[in-house]
């Protein structure tokens, strides 16, 4: 496979939450990450966080169609990172002096990609928040059924419905509480934009 | 209740399981009616919202996950000591590929077993071996295998076993302990010592620990009402008889031993060290005490001694129980437990003939 081919098939994977894409683009760049970060005032668990966010960019852009990578995957996720790792440490107040005078460069990476990134943390913290706050069992059964993707007689019988009907029910309901506390707290957010 | 149906036609719209007539009848209501239209809308913005949510919630939890594979692999290290091992480890394993592939072309068999290299070395501990079943093993029996799998077999069309090991029931409804080095596939199937085979879904995994459950999702699995074991978390003494049942090959077998020292590994004191003969295959197999209640899991021997065997300690396992049930509601409440000694003062060939039911193969594939 020549080597555009097998970014190509890496960034499809990464796409479709390939484990064994994940893991080759993980091992292959992890450790660069790590020393860029810990070599400019990061830890070990700054170094994840910000490796991972990367990814998840990576990952939303990986997903549009129009997306071609301009650069290889190695050097797009250095640069997200520095860019993130920078707003980071301008966030805690850590002088920029500090830093390895590369981290300051230009970048690939453009200041909107990385808005709608922390747009798409906002809505998934949201989420999140109304997925913890909606109890149980609701919160575990439409987890299996959205987030997991589990069929309804599954759910039926993992959580003991006797049969895959009530349990459909019983997912409705859920999904009306979820989504009332959802739309509380997106559009409290929105308004204050 | 209205308002559920009113979600229950917006998701078959949205899914596109409406009839035509119905979706044309929704279709003009949604035109006369803004407030309906409205509505429709809104929940179509919240359901991409959810499944936005979903792909990132697996997304993340993935890269946590590979985060501690490639950790626990030492392909990526979090301290200095590490640091230094990691480079020849990532050696390792570039060498291993090619190994992997040689192995491919060379064996052109039913089963492509790249992947079960790595349990030949463990990377960052090759003193010891993991006790999965590797390649040598599997291409042993692969003419039983073959022949089985041309018989019934629950494994998808065109599986690629992975890896192999054993399990044991922890609860009679069909929950199975095994090693987490055991699972190297993305599902597996389990059979019984009667070959019955059984499909599982992988519950709860927790590569620190080595450890993982499976559950049995297969309607014709008879759950059982009491095992005949316990699990018992006290400390064993030196010298303590244990036996252990498991699969080495495609039948179920039996090996006998003494616990040697009461840490593992290097001091490790999640671990006990055994004097007993395993093999690949041993893994994940349960270590009975001489009264058959289940002491520990076998995981790993070391390579360069005969008969040594290290085994998990059963405290592991309600510890991993425990995080289990505080990550996830739908972990079992506990583990289901004997009366006492039920099988004290049995002799051993019956301990036998009672317990090897409760003792699974396990097969991972891709």
């Amino acid at each position: 496979m020549n080597p555009d081919k097998k970014e190509h098939t890496l960034l499809q994977g990464l796409a479709n939450n390939d484990s064994k894409a994940i893991e080759i683009i993980y091992e292959n760049n992890f450790s660069t990450i790590q020393a860029l970060i810990l070599n400019n005032n990061g830890s070990y668990d700054d170094a994840r966080d910000v490796f991972q966010e990367a990814i998840m960019i990576l990952y939303e852009k990986s997903k549009s169609e129009s997306f071609e990578l301009s650069s290889q995957i190695k050097t797009f996720l250095y640069a997200v990172c520095k860019k993130i790792w920078l707003k980071k440490l301008q966030a805690r107040g850590k002088h920029a002096t500090y830093l390895d005078p590369s981290l300051i460069e230009n970048t690939v990476i453009q200041e909107s990609d990385l808005d709608t990134a922390r747009q798409l943390d906002v809505d998934f913290n949201i989420m999140e928040a109304a997925l913890e706050k909606i109890g149980e069992p609701c919160k575990s059964l439409l987890k299996a059924y959205y987030i997991r993707k589990k069929g309804m007689g599954e759910i039926a019988e993992m959580f003991g419905y006797t049969n895959p009907d009530n349990a459909k029910n019983q997912k409705y309901k859920c999904l009306m509480r979820l989504k009332k506390l959802f739309f509380a707290q997106y559009n409290k957010m929105n308004e204050d934009e | 209740m209205s308002e559920q149906y009113l979600i229950e036609s917006f998701e078959r719209y949205f899914n596109e399981e409406m009839l035509p007539e119905e979706k044309a009848y929704f279709e003009k209501m949604r035109n006369e009616n803004p407030e309906l239209d409205q509505m429709t809308v809104e929940h179509k913005v919240f359901m991409d919202k959810l499944a936005e949510y979903a792909d990132r919630r697996n997304l993340k939890d993935n890269l946590q996950s590979t985060h501690k594979s490639l950790l626990n692999k030492g392909a990526i290290a979090e301290n200095e000591h590490n640091l230094s091992k990691g480079k020849i480890v990532q050696l390792w394993h570039r060498y291993k590929k090619t190994m992997g592939i040689a192995a491919c072309i060379a064996g052109l068999t039913t089963f492509i077993i790249s992947g079960s290299m790595q349990v030949i070395a463990p990377a960052n501990r090759s003193e010891i071996q993991q006790l999965s079943r590797d390649v040598e093993q599997l291409k042993k029996t692969q003419d039983i295998q073959y022949s089985k799998i041309k018989e019934v077999t629950k494994m998808p069309e065109g599986a690629v076993v992975k890896s192999g090991g054993s399990a044991f029931l922890i609860d009679g409804k069909g929950y199975l302990v095994t090693n987490a080095h055991v699972l190297k596939g993305s599902s597996a199937i389990v059979a019984n010592s009667d070959g019955q085979e059984f499909k599982t879904i992988i519950a709860y995994v927790d590569h620190a620990k080595d450890l993982a459950v499976l559950k049995i999702t297969d309607a014709d699995f008879k759950p059982v009402r009491r095992l005949p074991y316990d699990l018992k978390s006290g400390k064993v003494d030196i010298g303590a008889e244990v036996f252990t049942l498991g699969y080495p090959r495609n039948d179920i077998t039996y090996n006998k031993g003494y616990l040697s020292a009461l840490s593992g590994f290097d001091g490790d004191t999640s671990t006990v060290q055994i004097s007993l003969l395993a093999n690949p295959g041993n893994s994940g197999g349960p270590l009975f005490n001489k009264y058959g209640d289940i002491v520990g899991i076998l995981s790993t021997r070391e390579t360069n001694a005969q008969g040594v065997t290290f085994a998990i300690k059963s405290n592991e396992i309600f510890q991993m129980l425990k995080n289990w049930r505080d990550t996830d509601t739908s972990a079992i409440s506990n583990v289901s437990v004997s009366e006492k000694g039920n099988l004290k003062g049995v002799n051993r060939e019956d301990q036998i003939k009672r317990l090897e039911d409760y003792v699974y193969i396990v097969k991972a594939y891709n």
